[in-house]
């Protein structure tokens, strides 16, 4: 009966353990997921202010623009349908040009600007990023079927 | 005519990798010694076929000929000779001809060194390990071929891509595969035990060593991956979380559980149904990790441009196996019987606390692994989890396993009383006290007050493990103690050791690490974390495909020269792909890192600067745990020990 009551009481401390493992799991599962948004969805509303998101599409050619320190860059992207400026402070990676797909993350500003602290950079120079590569689909599709009847 | 030839390797060995999964199996089943006795020639011609096609291939690509379209598409004439030679893994196919390779090795190693096992063990670890060969074998053909000609031939190849013509990219896939094929190796073994209905000691005894040897070479593979995202992408990270990582690092996970539970299976013949149960999940895993990278359904670094009807046939297999194996595990784990007790104060008890852990940890790293896939795959929205997930999850239930880990090798087998935990108390008061002059110390040099519970937690842990490492080196040999402990013993304390060092240098390059952006004149110098760095001039260079520009930074601290480094920014000609390049002066104590990034109109550049603390304490402490893995492996006790009964 002893070691049945010590058994009992090892899984019982365990099972404790192991769902207070699974809340903690759960809950920063929660807090810290990423919504990659199209700039379509940002003019729509959908990007909640403050909170980081990604945001995908193409770098619109002849937008990007350097501030006097030189760090400071500007550009717009774009799904072909909406504009969405972009802010960022740093080292572009070496695969971002003008006029390609381009992932970044920041949050959406008050005034309509999207401060991005990271700017993703992909391992091929052939190769559009799934997020930027969607964002222009779905544009497309929503233009395509806005033209039916 | 010789890709030809390798082609029709390739073939043969489908074919004998074919034999070797039917014969000894059917062999095995059926009693027949004629069948069973075929294992290890089909075996061994399979190695010996899929070694000739890697020959073949190697050749085409020493050649450059690009009447092969893998060559055409990843080598180019001027691609120096040995990424030539590495640009064989390099792509798709290859990789994949890569992970047979090692499979072949992994399998000829286990042919040679199963002789003293029992005939239809071995005949049936030989088969399963065939089986999943044939799988591999016959998704090469099917759908990867790396021999597939290209005609009219290309007049030239489009290079590699410049990321993976780097050193560290030579040997880091053939190490992850050794590592991730290894476990195959584990999870033959407990199919085979599963379909004879026996697990005991001697099984864990044979089991041990191979697994042991799966996991170091496993740990070496992330290792030297994490070093080259380090060196070579250019960002001063370490560690992303990206997806290609986690899927390395999960089976990392439960395969270092799995070869503790080896531990437990072996000395005290317990948690046997757990064992097999960890060895399906470390090979499943592991073949996660290859549809995952090799796919394309992940978003990361690594994704380079792939083909989906690939990940199909690898999710079949992976159903396959996955769902085969836990068939019978269902089916026959019941026979393998249950282990022996211990009390609730034991070092069984905190091997399985461990283990539990480890599990929930691989399962946390696969929820947001999978999660952002499972999302898209249903149309439900884009989402992704990144590197604060992860944290928050790692480092919580990370800290109990590295507590367990020390307290587990300092109590008995079978269970003590609670006041052995008396013992503890010295160790715990001097971590807590080493920990706590270390807090002290980081909120001095960064000059912050409270350097942040992270920090406080991991320097904490670094300390308990090194307290709890000395204090188990003196119980094991102190007076009147005459033996030393045997090679496996040592190998434990030095990979437990190396946890306690990873750690340091995980947290403090977290807490004191520093960077900075500049924009700089040739000429002009700038302070950054105690140094004075000077933007000598920017010239032009060129290697046998790029052409770059070299930046000479030259680092002083108090007036005395520290370091002269020379970050590049090169241009692929061929693929028209720039790179970065960084310099880093590697330190005991702290490495600097340098990157050139763009050059500014007005002839400005812009240089990023990374200060990092202790990064070589991750190394070192990595390079311990492979080190006592190593050790654990030829520990003479498993030579003397597999003989048969």
């Amino acid at each position: 009966m002893r070691a049945r009551q010590k058994r009992l009481l090892l899984v019982a401390i365990g099972m404790v353990l192991l769902l207070g493992a699974v809340a903690l799991v759960l809950s920063a599962f929660r807090e810290n997921l990423v919504f990659a948004l199209t700039p379509s969805d940002v003019r729509a509303g959908k990007a909640p202010q403050g909170r980081t998101v990604r945001l995908g599409g193409q770098v619109v050619p002849g937008t990007l623009a350097r501030e006097a320190d030189g760090l400071t860059v500007r550009f717009v992207v774009t799904d072909t349908a909406e504009n969405v400026d972009v802010h960022y402070r740093g080292v572009l990676p070496d695969l971002f040009r003008e006029g390609r797909g381009a992932v970044v993350q920041g949050a959406l500003q008050a005034d309509g600007r999207f401060v991005a602290t990271e700017v993703l950079a992909k391992h091929d120079e052939n190769y559009m990023p799934p997020e930027a590569a969607h964002a222009l689909e779905a544009a497309h599709r929503a233009a395509t079927t806005a033209v039916r009847p | 005519m010789i890709v030809e030839f390798g082609h029709f390797a390739l073939v043969l060995a489908a074919v004998m990798a074919l034999v070797q999964a039917v014969a000894p199996l059917v062999g095995a089943a059926r009693a027949s010694y004629g069948l069973m006795v075929l294992a290890r020639p089909a075996a061994l011609a399979q190695f010996g076929c899929v070694v000739i096609a890697w020959g073949c291939l190697t050749d085409a690509f020493v050649r450059a000929d690009f009447s092969v379209r893998l060559v055409a598409n990843s080598a180019h004439s001027t691609t120096p000779l040995i990424y030539r030679i590495t640009g064989v893994w390099g792509s798709h196919e290859g990789a994949l001809l890569l992970w047979v390779l090692s499979l072949a090795a992994w399998t000829l190693a286990v042919c040679l060194g199963s002789r003293r096992l029992p005939l239809v063990f071995a005949a049936r670890v030989i088969g399963v390990l065939g089986a999943v060969s044939t799988g591999f074998l016959v998704f090469m053909l099917a759908t990867s071929n790396p021999f597939v000609r290209l005609l009219p031939a290309a007049g030239e190849g489009r290079d590699l891509n410049p990321l993976l013509q780097d050193p560290g990219m030579i040997i880091h896939p053939p190490l992850l595969y050794m590592g991730y094929v290894g476990f195959a190796v584990a999870f033959a073994f407990a199919i085979a035990a599963l379909l004879g209905g026996r697990l005991d000691a001697a099984w864990a005894r044979w089991a041990r060593p191979w697994t042991t040897l799966a996991w170091v070479f496993l740990t070496a593979g992330i290792v030297l991956g994490s070093g080259w995202s380090y060196y070579e992408l250019g960002w001063g990270g370490w560690w992303f979380w990206d997806p290609v990582e986690n899927a390395s690092f999960m089976p990392w996970l439960v395969g270092t559980a799995l070869i503790h539970s080896l531990a437990v299976t072996e000395k005290r013949g317990a948690f046997r149904g757990w064992t097999v149960l960890l060895a399906i999940g470390a090979f499943s895993l592991s073949l996660l990790g290859t549809f995952l990278v090799r796919s394309g359904v992940v978003s990361s670094v690594h994704a380079f441009a792939a083909d989906p009807a690939r990940g199909s046939f690898i999710l079949v297999l992976l159903v396959l196996v996955i769902g085969a194996s836990l068939l019978l595990y269902a089916w026959r784990a019941p026979r393998l019987g249950g282990g022996g007790h211990f009390g609730l104060l034991s070092r069984e008890t905190t091997l399985l606390g461990n283990n539990v852990l480890l599990l929930v940890v691989a399962a946390s790293v696969l929820l947001g692994t999978l999660y952002p896939l499972a999302l898209d795959a249903l149309d439900l929205g884009k989402i992704s989890v990144g590197p604060p997930y992860f944290e928050a999850v790692f480092v919580p239930l990370m800290a109990p396993v590295v507590v367990l880990m020390v307290v587990g090798p300092l109590l008995r087998w079978k269970g003590e009383a609670v006041r052995a935990l008396r013992r503890f108390v010295p160790g715990a008061v001097m971590a807590l006290v080493l920990g706590a002059l270390g807090v002290l110390g980081v909120s001095r040099a960064a000059a912050v007050g409270w350097p942040g519970w992270r920090t406080a937690l991991g320097l904490g842990l670094a300390a308990w493990v090194a307290v709890g490492c000395v204090q188990l080196l003196w119980e094991r040999i102190k007076p009147p103690r005459v033996s030393l402990p045997p090679a496996a013993w040592w190998g434990m304390w030095l990979a437990h050791f190396g946890v306690g060092l990873f750690i340091v240098g995980a947290t403090l390059v977290g807490s004191l690490q520093s960077s900075l952006d500049l924009r700089m004149r040739p000429g002009e110098s700038a302070d950054f974390a105690g140094y004075a760095v000077r933007l000598v001039q920017v010239d032009e260079r060129s290697g046998p495909n790029y052409d770059a520009l070299a930046a000479t930074l030259d680092i002083s601290r108090a007036g005395r020269p520290v370091a002269v480094l020379h970050p590049e920014k090169r241009f692929y000609r061929t693929i028209g792909m720039p790179m970065t390049e960084a310099a880093i002066d590697v330190g005991l104590f702290r490495d600097l890192y340098a990157a050139l990034g763009e050059q500014l109109p007005g002839g400005d550049w812009i240089v990023s600067l990374h200060d990092k603390p202790f990064i070589s304490w991750i190394w070192a402490g990595c390079a311990m745990m492979i080190l006592g893995g190593l050790l654990a492996v030829v520990d003479r006790r498993y030579r003397r020990g597999g003989r048969r009964r």
